[in-house]
């Protein structure tokens, strides 16, 4: 497996009234390309700013992050960046937000594309709705139909599944690791549910409290699909939280 | 799914507000008749005013005149005040460089600018539209600035992530997103457009429903006419926010106000 992304000493601190606050302490790993790694970590601790990052919208104050091997500072249609509270545009249909990103394409061809997306994530026959007829869990699929719509090769998930109720949490999931089977992408999910990290992931870092370190590497390795309640992946669940000092 | 109220229909909910506007209607007629007023009319002799002025026209072109005005004036200031307000907010040397103009602008009453009007433009249409303009410029000005500044960064990252062209961003993200803003301060400047051309009117000119209630007063204590134009005034103010209340259940502006 090839390198993705390599991520080497990245150090960030912010500005505050009592001096600066050290939030990101020479993070380094490698995500290979089509891996799925998960970071978890206490809240507060900096991984979402450790995935702006990644996704190029915030610059380290050290350190480098280098994607196919070139180092990379811009956002691009390469990874796409599905933050926590969402962004699916709220004055366009489902539609218009698939095929916001689309470009060069025909017309009849883009609103092709983003019917079949829409109805790759469950969303058939919503596609004229607006994002606020849509419920959190239909708000979610169309954020990931947008994303998946553009073909990324890297998807960088912030906690996307966190503001969803235990059972559209779980839905969403399957739905999500269904497409990851059949389209090949390199992902980064940030969560705080060990249980997501263990259902979805190939590896999974455990980031320390401010400033976040990583804390303790886990190879996921069972099988797709997993079953969380299985003694294995309870032990390995375990262990993950015994580095989370829970 | 939002929750909304549960809300009674339509024609129910008026009827409260009708049932206190008769019974203001019943306390003034109460009182012109018990106090023997010679000059302040009765509602029934406001209404029978009304309609003679509307019988012989001049209702009309006063009506006619007045909406006249503050669409021109509302409209040059609509044309200027969104690209400003655009520009304003969304680049920070703009904002810098106008932002203390239009703050120390702001606060000056219309009516101070009456006698410059009159000096600039003479007692014609152009100075109540002068008027209209200056009074409405300024809030539509402020409200879209403050909606470009208030877009989210996550939608602004989003259409960065998606790599799309800056006349793309501008037309497909921060125009809609600032839209609400945008009629918000419509409906502020339409307002106040409408306060002004009255009294605007009442300075100088020949028509319009500020003429209308002044030479009403002049011509012979015409206190019937005062009050129906008083009343006019008052239901088109009413008719015209009904109309920027509709702008604001378009579809693509609809997710701002649902919560």
């Amino acid at each position: 497996m090839s390198t993705k992304i390599a991520v080497r000493n990245l150090s960030k601190s912010f500005d505050t009234d009592q001096g600066p606050l050290a939030v990101i302490d020479d993070v380094s790993f490698d995500v290979g390309d089509g891996e799925f790694v998960a970071i978890v970590g206490p809240s507060g601790c900096g991984k979402s700013t450790l995935m702006h990052m990644l996704a190029g919208f915030d610059r380290p104050d050290q350190g480098t992050v280098t994607i196919d091997g070139s180092a990379n500072h811009q956002p691009s249609p390469k990874g796409i960046l599905i933050p926590q509270q969402g962004s699916v545009f709220p004055w366009l249909t489902v539609q218009q937000n698939l095929m916001f990103g689309l470009n060069g394409q025909p017309m009849r061809e883009k609103t092709e594309l983003a019917d079949h997306y829409a109805a790759i994530v469950g969303l058939k026959g919503f596609e004229q709705s607006y994002p606020h007829e849509l419920s959190g869990g239909m708000l979610k699929r169309a954020e990931l139909a947008r994303a998946l719509v553009v073909k990324p090769e890297i998807l960088y998930l912030d906690e996307p599944f966190s503001a969803l109720d235990a059972l559209m949490s779980l839905r969403v999931r399957r739905e999500l690791r269904r497409i990851l089977d059949e389209e090949r992408h390199t992902v980064v999910l940030i969560t705080h549910d060990v249980e997501e990290a263990l259902d979805l992931s190939d590896r999974i870092l455990v980031l320390s409290g401010r400033p976040a370190r990583i804390q303790a590497t886990f190879r996921v390795s069972f099988p797709q699909p997993r079953k969380i309640s299985s003694p294995e992946i309870q032990d390995l669940r375990d262990a993950v939280l015994r580095e989370l000092g829970v | 799914m939002a929750l909304r109220r549960p809300h009674k229909p339509r024609s129910l909910s008026a009827v409260p507000a009708l049932a206190v506007i008769a019974m203001l209607v019943a306390a003034w007629w109460l009182a012109v008749i018990v106090t023997h007023s010679a000059i302040f009319p009765t509602p029934w002799q406001v209404l029978t005013g009304a309609y003679e002025l509307a019988r012989d026209g001049t209702l009309w072109i006063d009506i006619g005149a007045s909406l006249m005005r503050v669409a021109v004036g509302f409209a040059l200031a609509v044309v200027v005040a969104v690209p400003a307000g655009l520009w304003m907010g969304w680049v920070a040397g703009a904002f810098e460089t106008l932002n203390p103009v239009f703050q120390i602008l702001r606060p000056i009453s219309p009516i101070a600018w009456i006698p410059i009007a009159i000096l600039w433009f003479g007692v014609g249409n152009a100075s109540p539209i002068f008027l209209i303009f200056m009074s409405s410029v300024f809030p539509m000005v402020v409200q879209t600035t403050a909606g470009v500044h208030t877009i989210e960064r996550r939608y602004l990252w989003a259409a960065e992530n998606f790599g799309v062209s800056r006349a793309t961003l501008f037309r497909r993200v921060v125009i809609p997103a600032v839209l609400p803003q945008i009629i918000v301060g419509m409906r502020i400047g339409l307002g106040v457009a409408w306060l002004v051309v009255v009294a605007a009117e009442m300075i100088a000119l020949r028509s319009g429903l500020g003429y209308l209630i002044i030479d009403s007063r002049n011509a012979g204590n015409r206190y019937d006419l005062v009050i129906a134009g008083m009343a006019i005034i008052g239901l088109i103010g009413l008719s015209l926010d009904g109309i920027m209340r509709r702008l604001e259940r378009l579809k693509i502006v609809r997710w701002r106000y649902v919560h």
